[in-house]
């Protein structure tokens, strides 16, 4: 954990439910984390676990009218649950920016990329056409979009999907972010691109200083970029620790089996394990640990209460009741 | 872009060339020799080979066209059968009325329709959205024809506020833009705006409801932009459907209004068709048809034209 006053992200108790007249979903159930400056985390997750909307509620963009939010959340020293409508959109973009899963779709397809990238360094930094041209330039030869000066005049449909994922960052990088959420940003693009965007993505972080928050069901992904992994099971934070650390000995029951659901060099031979069973109904949560049902180790308090965080030592927690709780993280 | 242009002109050729075809076909299509509804069915035997000759009716079929089509391209469409007047000199007057009522309809009607879809779009699911298509429905489902009567017996009998019928004082020889003649454009345009009102409504809704959908206005709202920023995105990706559909109803428009024409007696194109039909006057038929088919086709290449300019993926094609 940073020791620093004032981190970039503050989230304690989130909570956010998508609200319709026919149910509603508990999509996030009490996530605490910070991140310190220039830190890069790493949200992992399968589909439905939270993950994106976690992300999403960071910058409230998930549906307006059916969402509900709860808890603190703080980005770059402002709070976000209780914020105007004018003053989130002055926070996105300039403080906070976005990288989707698919840059097909995530891309206006009537807009030039140049129109795209200029649009939102006028709104932020209002500057001129002409400034905003030359910004847009430099953004598209950070992102190593080749022949930049061309591709401004570009369509999204004239560039193939690494370049539009490039495109994407350039846009999201147009004002300079202090925290860069990124949802599946190499989900949709092959496996040879995703590693140049990785790349690049790893090095913009270093060279720019940001604090990255990555959300991704790529186990490689993750251990690519991340200092630290958590490891999100039906809303909630199930484990977090480094990176290396949790690769290694993952403590929580699910996020072994995730491990062990896996591809990696150090499995070649064996047999991969799955988990039985499927995620928990998000309409209706169960009242302890959500992973019990399929959890082999499943004890009677397991079913009574939803475990608390325990953490063995410095910098990694799990909620399990298996796992010791040596309390050192209460120090820091 | 320019040899686009070149292209889109040159596929309008043939189509303009089979729409005259049609038109000149018109006359053999219908029952009988067309000889028959020129003179009375008694008439001597010498007096319609006369006719026959007159009219070129005695040539083969193509060169009958070739013949008209050379004549139609110089602006003569014949005369009216009934009143013997230049069909040409008629319709030019008719398609000037027409075309007035036609845009007075379209600008209230897309106007309109562009409003209600929008707002029905903005607030989707509540009550603003359920009125918007409740109207919508009510405007293409009205028969217009029906509504004109309803409009007048309100308007002018109840009501004594407006016309009921005519072009203004000087009748359809001159219009100008003042009260007294517009005010007797306001019912048929009205009647005549109900339907596109209805149809551009619901193809507003629907496509701006589509594009709120998709993933970049997550993306916009991402970036911070503001209302309306984002409004500046929907409206250039919705432009192009929503445009195809109102050329469609602006074509519909110019031809489809015999029924309101004549029940406010609106000398237009319309009226000109519904008294040719009732008198066989098979030359104004046919200039009428043709000038208005011509139309959609000069639409519909506008409309395309249009639509490429604003959405770059279609031009590759």
């Amino acid at each position: 954990m940073s020791a620093s006053p004032a981190p970039l992200v503050h989230v304690r108790d989130l909570e956010v439910r998508f609200v319709s007249r026919d149910a509603t979903v508990h999509a996030v159930n009490g996530v605490d984390f910070d991140l310190a400056q220039g830190e890069s985390l790493c949200i992992l997750g399968e589909s439905g676990s939270g993950k994106s909307v976690t992300l999403r509620a960071l910058m409230r963009l998930n549906p307006p009218r059916r969402t509900v939010l709860k808890g603190t959340l703080r980005v770059a020293g402002r709070d976000v649950i209780g914020a105007s409508e004018a003053a989130m959109a002055d926070l996105r973009g300039s403080s906070v920016a976005m990288i989707f899963q698919e840059p097909m779709t995530a891309l206006d397809p009537v807009f030039t990329i140049g129109r795209q990238i200029t649009e939102t360094v006028i709104r932020h930094e209002g500057v001129g056409r002409a400034a905003a041209e030359a910004r847009a330039l430099e953004l598209l030869e950070l992102v190593q979009i080749p022949s930049a000066k061309r591709r401004l005049a570009a369509y999204p449909h004239e560039l193939s999907g690494g370049l539009r994922q490039r495109a994407m960052i350039a846009i999201a990088l147009s004002c300079r972010p202090k925290l860069l959420l990124a949802d599946e940003p190499t989900t949709a693009l092959d496996a040879t691109v995703q590693i140049q965007i990785l790349l690049l993505l790893r090095q913009l972080q270093q060279e720019l200083g940001m604090g990255v928050i990555f959300v991704t069901h790529d186990l490689g992904v993750a251990g690519e970029i991340a200092d630290r992994i958590a490891v999100m099971y039906a809303g909630r934070f199930i484990e977090e620790g480094p990176t290396e650390a949790l690769m290694r000995g993952p403590l929580h029951p699910y996020a072994q089996g995730l491990l062990g659901a896996t591809v990696h060099a150090g499995l070649r031979g064996q047999r991969l394990t799955t988990i039985p069973g499927a995620p928990p109904n998000l309409e209706r949560l169960p009242q302890g640990c959500a992973f019990a049902p399929r959890c082999a180790f499943a004890a009677e308090e397991c079913l009574a209460a939803v475990p608390s965080r325990r953490s063995p030592e410095p910098g990694r927690a799990a909620r399990c009741v298996r796992v010791p709780d040596l309390a050192l993280h209460a120090a820091a | 872009m320019f040899f686009y242009l070149l292209r889109r002109l040159l596929y309008a050729v043939p189509i303009a060339l089979s729409v005259s075809l049609v038109c000149f076909l018109l006359v053999h299509i219908a029952p009988g020799d067309p000889v028959n509804a020129i003179v009375p069915a008694d008439a001597p035997a010498a007096v319609v080979e006369q006719i026959r000759r007159e009219y070129g009716l005695d040539k083969p079929l193509p060169v009958q066209f070739v013949l008209w089509l050379w004549h139609v391209l110089q602006g003569d469409l014949g005369r009216s059968l009934a009143t013997g007047r230049s069909v040409s000199e008629d319709l030019y007057a008719a398609v000037g009325n027409t075309l007035m009522l036609a845009l007075a309809a379209a600008g209230i009607g897309f106007l309109a329709g562009t409003a209600f879809g929008t707002l029905a779009a903005a607030f989707r699911g509540t009550w603003v959205d359920k009125l918007a298509v409740a109207f919508a429905s009510a405007g293409v489902s009205v028969p217009h024809y029906w509504l004109g009567m309803v409009m007048v017996v309100v308007f002018s009998v109840m009501l004594n506020a407006l016309p009921a019928m005519g072009a203004g004082p000087g009748g359809s020889a001159s219009w100008a833009w003042d009260w007294q003649h517009i005010q007797f454009l306001v019912l048929p345009a009205l009647t005549l705006s109900v339907i596109p009102m209805g149809i551009v409504t619901r193809a507003v809704r629907g496509t701006v409801v589509e594009i709120l959908n998709q993933d970049f206005i997550t993306t916009l709202r991402g970036k911070g932009l503001r209302r309306g920023g984002v409004v500046r995105h929907v409206v250039k990706n919705a432009a192009p459907s929503v445009l195809a559909i109102m050329g469609l109803q602006l074509g519909y428009l110019m031809g489809g209004s015999i029924l309101v024409e004549t029940v406010f007696s609106w000398p237009g194109t319309g009226f000109l068709l519904n008294s040719a039909i009732f008198q066989r006057d098979i030359p104004v038929l046919q200039g009428t048809i043709l000038v208005l088919a011509l139309f959609f086709v000069v639409l519909n290449l506008a409309v395309d034209l249009l639509q490429t300019a604003l959405d770059p993926r279609i031009r590759r094609t």
